[in-house]
């Protein structure tokens, strides 16, 4: 095969999201990580069984929870009642979703590869939480908002969805959104940081 | 600003939200026999009470699930959830 000279770029490629040589807080992007929607019916149990199976994780039925596979690699975000969105590292997309579909059968469902439907950006610092509470409304302090929860919500009037990793002490926040807005909300970020100092 | 209690997400700004207008306003099931009269009732005529009645919210910022909810027309304040 021919190298076509093609190369994928993400939505931040070339953002200026550097702070200040002194700031704690870290924003950058985290390109093309893999995020596969998942619609089921969390009452059909042979179906959430096969799921927990080829996902080592079952997809979590309690709202705004995440559950994470045994070895580390997928994350399931609860997005809504029968809905969920799959996360995987970069490049897994086509694996993650066959074997889905896989599980999916023919039980009424749907799995769709929506990679390229968000990305991703990382907050991270020991004012990581103060920077986003600048522009979101929800409760961000653990335990109403530590690791094993996320939340699709409004970060400086944006659609996000923000999900928590790393301990307490050290929040890191994972924040997804659309393309179009990437740009917009970085920008954002950097200037809620300006302003913590 | 309204904190509107979604079923799923827990209370959440009213901006999050789209209001839906009355709860259980059914369509008609056997829409060709309405007379104009029956049309109007039913595209354009709501209660409009002073106190509780059930209104329909949809958490588009969210879950994007519809659901109903009682609100008091008078205090805002919000009563049973679910539907």
């Amino acid at each position: 095969m021919t190298d076509s000279g093609l190369r994928a770029r993400s939505p931040l490629e070339g953002a200026t999201l550097a702070i200040d040589s002194t700031s704690t807080l870290g924003i950058r992007e985290l390109p093309f990580l893999v995020q596969v929607g998942l619609r089921a019916d969390p009452a059909d149990e042979p179906l959430m069984s096969r799921l927990t199976t080829v996902l080592g994780a079952r997809p979590p039925t309690d709202p705004n929870t995440t559950s994470i596979s045994e070895d580390g690699t997928n994350q399931v975000l609860w997005l809504g009642p029968d809905e969920w969105l799959v996360l995987g590292e970069p490049g897994t997309a086509g694996a993650l979703e066959s074997k889905l579909r896989s599980a999916l059968d023919a039980a009424a469902g749907a799995v769709v590869d929506l990679s390229a439907n968000r990305t991703a950006i990382s907050v991270s610092g020991p004012r990581a939480r103060e920077s986003l509470a600048f522009g979101c409304a929800i409760d961000l302090e653990p335990p109403a908002f530590g690791p094993g929860r996320c939340a699709q919500t409004l970060l400086a009037r944006a659609n996000v969805i923000i999900v928590p990793v790393g301990p307490a002490d050290e929040p890191a926040f994972r924040i997804l959104v659309r393309p179009s807005f990437a740009g917009y909300l970085a920008t954002w970020l950097v200037d809620a940081a300006v302003g913590l100092d | 600003m309204l904190l509107v209690p979604c079923p799923h997400c827990g209370p959440r700004d009213e901006t999050e939200f789209k209001y839906g207008g009355q709860a259980g306003i059914a369509h008609p099931a056997d829409p060709e026999s309405l007379t104009d009269a029956e049309w109007l009732d039913y595209l354009f005529l709501r209660d409009n009470p002073k106190g509780p009645w059930r209104e329909r919210w949809v958490h588009t910022a969210g879950c994007r699930r519809w659901f109903d909810v009682t609100r008091d027309t008078l205090t805002n304040e919000f009563g049973d959830i679910g539907g």
